[in-house]
C-alpha cells in the first residue's frame, strides 16, 4: 500500500477547513490511519451511494478517501464529460438496484474511472459535481512489461580476479621471456650494403610473398587494401542473423581460409625463403629470420 | 608491532592491545580528516571499509576510475575464461605495458642518423634494466600484434560483429591496423641493418600506390629515400601520433562493447 504523499494530505486538510468538515489529523490526531483505511478500500466496491447521514460515513473526500490513487478524489467540480456522467449515474441505480455490494463494480467496463462514490454529499461544486475525472486509462494502453531475468555475476570479485591474474601471468612471461632473450640489434645500418636476403617485418611477409607472385602493385596495395576492405566490411557482407556455428558454415569457411591463407604466406615467408628469396627447405638452408 | 613495542614477556599481552588501541585511533583519525573524505567518495569502500555485500560489490566498481571500464555486473558466460580467452584485454594490457616500457627508452633515445643506433647500444649496455626493458618493449610488441590478430579470430567464430556490433568490429579493424602501423613505425628506430632493409622493403610497397605512389612514399619518408628525416617522422609517430589516434578509437571500442550490451553470447 503506498502511502500518501504529505502534499496531498495537506491539500485534503484545507479543502476539509474551506468546506467546514472535520480533519481527521487535526482533530483525532490519526490522520495516516485514516488513509490506511481508506487506501485499503480503494479496491473494494464502492459503498451504496444511499446512505445519507451527512459524514458519518467513511471517508469520501480528497486523498483520505482515495489512498489508492486510482480514485480521483476533491469535493468541487471538475469537467466531467457528461457521457460519464451519464454512465456513472446508470451505474449507481443499477447499485442500488442489486442491494448488493458487486463484486465486479468498477473494473467491467475497461475503463478506470473508479468513481468514489459520495453519500449525499453536503457541499458540491458549481455544476453539482462531488468528483473530479483525473484521467481515463484505455485498457489497452496498459501493458504488462516484464524484465527478462538474466544470469548475471558482479565484475568485482568474478571479473576483476580473472583479469588481475590473467594480467599477472602476462607480465611474468613477457618479463621472462625478455630475461632470457635478446632483442635483435644487428649492426648499424648501411646503405651500400643490402643484406641477402632483406625480408620485412613478420606480419608483412605475407605481401612481400605475394611479391613474388604479382606486380607489386597489387601485392603491395591492390590485395592488402581490397583484403582490409573485406575485412571491416564483413558484418555488411555477412547478413546471416544466426551466431550458431553450425548456421554459419560458409562464413565460418571463408573466414578460416582467409586466415589460413594468410598464416601460410607468412610462414612461407618467414622460414622457407632465404638468399634472393628462392625457396629454400629450413632443415637444410637455415632459418633466415629475425624478429 | 607488538614484539617491538612491548618491553618483555610479561607485559607482552597487555602491550599488543594498546598497539591496537593506538592503531584503531589513528585508523579512525585518518579516514575521518578531511584529506581522506576529499579523496575518496561517498560510498567508497575506503571511507567505510569492505565487508562483502552485493551493495560494496557496486561500489568497488562505482568508485574507481579504472574498473569503471567495466559495468557493475556482467553475464555469468562472459567471465568465463575459455569464451573470451582474454585476448582483448590482454592486448590492452600490452598496449599500457608498451606504453610505460616505451616511455622509459625514450629517455635514452635520439632520433637521428648519428645517435639512435648508438643509443640503443649504450641502452643495452650501460643503462641499469636498459637491455631488459627494451626486449620487453620488442617482444611485447610482437605479441600485441599477435593478440589483436587472435582477439579478430575469436570475435569472428562468436559472430560478435553481428547487429548491434557492426560498427565496432568495424573499429576493431582500424584498431589492428594502427597496431600494425605502430610495430612498423618502431621497427624502424634501432636504426640498425635489420631496421633499415625491413622498412626499405615495406616502404617500397607503398610506392606502387596508383596515382598517388611517389607522393605516398616521399610523405612517408620525408624524402626519396629512407634517411635521418624517416628515422625523425616515424619517431614522431610512433611515439605521439599513432598512440594518441589509437587511444581514442579504443576509447570508442570499450565504450561500444558496453553500450551494445556487453560481449555477446552464450552461442
Amino acid at each position: 500500500m503506498a502511502e500518501v504523499p504529505e502534499h496531498l494530505l495537506q491539500r485534503s486538510r484545507e479543502r476539509r477547513k474551506a468546506l467546514g468538515l472535520p480533519v481527521p489529523g487535526e482533530e483525532e490526531g490519526e490522520a495516516p490511519a485514516a488513509a490506511d483505511a481508506g487506501g485499503g478500500d480503494a479496491g473494494a466496491p464502492p459503498p451504496p451511494p444511499t446512505g445519507g447521514g451527512g459524514d458519518a460515513g467513511p471517508p469520501t473526500d480528497g486523498a483520505d478517501g482515495a489512498g489508492g490513487g486510482d480514485e480521483g478524489g476533491g469535493g468541487d467540480t471538475g469537467g466531467i464529460p457528461a457521457h460519464l456522467l451519464e454512465r456513472s449515474k446508470r451505474r449507481r441505480a443499477a447499485l442500488a438496484g442489486e442491494a448488493a455490494p458487486a463484486a465486479a463494480a468498477g473494473g467491467g467496463s475497461g475503463t478506470a474511472t473508479a468513481v468514489a462514490a459520495p453519500p449525499a454529499p453536503t457541499a458540491t461544486g458549481p455544476a453539482g459535481h462531488t468528483q473530479r475525472l483525473l484521467t481515463v486509462v484505455k485498457s489497452g494502453s496498459i501493458q504488462q512489461t516484464r524484465a527478462e531475468a538474466q544470469d548475471k555475476v558482479h565484475v568485482w570479485p568474478h571479473l576483476l580476479v580473472i583479469e588481475f591474474a590473467s594480467i599477472l601471468i602476462l607480465l611474468a612471461a613477457v618479463t621472462i621471456f625478455s630475461a632470457l632473450v635478446r632483442a635483435p640489434l644487428l649492426s648499424l645500418s648501411d646503405f651500400n650494403k643490402t643484406p641477402n636476403p632483406s625480408k620485412a617485418p613478420w606480419y608483412f611477409l605475407g605481401l612481400q610473398e605475394l611479391l613474388t607472385m604479382f606486380h607489386p602493385m597489387v601485392a603491395g596495395v591492390t590485395i592488402p587494401g581490397v583484403g582490409l576492405g573485406l575485412l571491416a566490411l564483413a558484418p555488411f557482407i555477412d547478413k546471416n542473423p544466426s551466431h550458431k556455428p553450425k548456421d554459419r558454415k560458409f562464413a565460418i569457411a571463408v573466414f578460416t581460409m582467409f586466415i589460413m591463407l594468410w598464416a601460410v604466406l607468412v610462414i612461407i615467408g618467414s622460414f622457407f625463403r632465404g638468399a634472393g628469396f628462392n625457396f629454400v627447405f629450413p632443415w637444410n638452408d637455415g632459418i633466415f629470420f629475425e624478429l | 608491532m607488538a614484539n617491538g613495542n612491548g618491553s618483555g614477556n610479561g607485559n607482552g599481552q597487555g602491550g599488543r592491545e594498546r598497539v591496537a588501541a593506538a592503531l584503531e585511533k589513528v585508523d579512525e583519525k585518518v579516514r575521518g580528516s578531511q584529506a581522506w573524505t576529499a579523496i575518496f567518495r561517498p560510498g567508497s569502500i575506503y571511507r567505510r571499509g569492505y565487508t562483502d555485500s552485493p551493495r560494496n560489490r557496486s561500489y568497488v566498481i562505482m568508485n574507481n576510475v579504472l574498473y569503471h571500464l567495466h559495468p557493475v555486473k556482467v553475464k555469468r558466460h562472459a567471465v568465463k575464461v575459455s569464451y573470451t580467452l582474454c585476448l582483448g584485454g590482454l592486448s590492452f594490457f600490452l598496449f599500457i605495458l608498451l606504453t610505460v616500457t616505451g616511455i622509459f627508452l625514450m629517455f635514452f633515445y635520439r632520433p637521428t642518423e648519428a645517435a639512435a643506433w648508438s643509443d640503443i647500444k649504450t641502452l643495452e649496455t650501460a643503462v641499469t634494466f636498459g637491455s631488459l626493458v627494451r626486449n620487453m618493449h620488442r617482444w611485447a610488441a610482437h605479441l600485441m600484434v599477435l593478440s589483436v590478430f587472435l582477439h579478430m579470430c575469436r570475435v569472428f567464430y562468436h559472430g560478435a560483429y553481428k547487429a548491434p556490433r557492426e560498427f565496432n568490429w568495424v573499429i576493431g579493424v582500424v584498431l589492428l591496423l594502427l597496431t600494425l602501423l605502430l610495430s612498423f613505425t618502431g621497427y624502424l628506430l634501432p636504426w640498425d641493418q635489420l631496421a633499415l632493409w625491413a622498412v626499405t622493403v615495406g616502404t617500397n610497397m607503398m610506392g606502387y600506390t596508383p596515382v598517388f605512389g611517389s607522393s605516398v612514399k616521399y610523405v612517408l619518408l620525408g624524402s626519396n629515400e629512407i634517411s635521418g628525416d624517416t628515422l625523425l617522422r616515424w619517431y614522431v609517430l610512433h611515439v605521439l601520433l599513432l598512440p594518441f589516434v589509437i587511444v581514442i578509437f579504443m576509447a570508442v571500442h570499450f565504450w561500444r562493447v558496453r553500450k551494445d550490451g556487453g560481449i555477446t553470447g552464450p552461442l
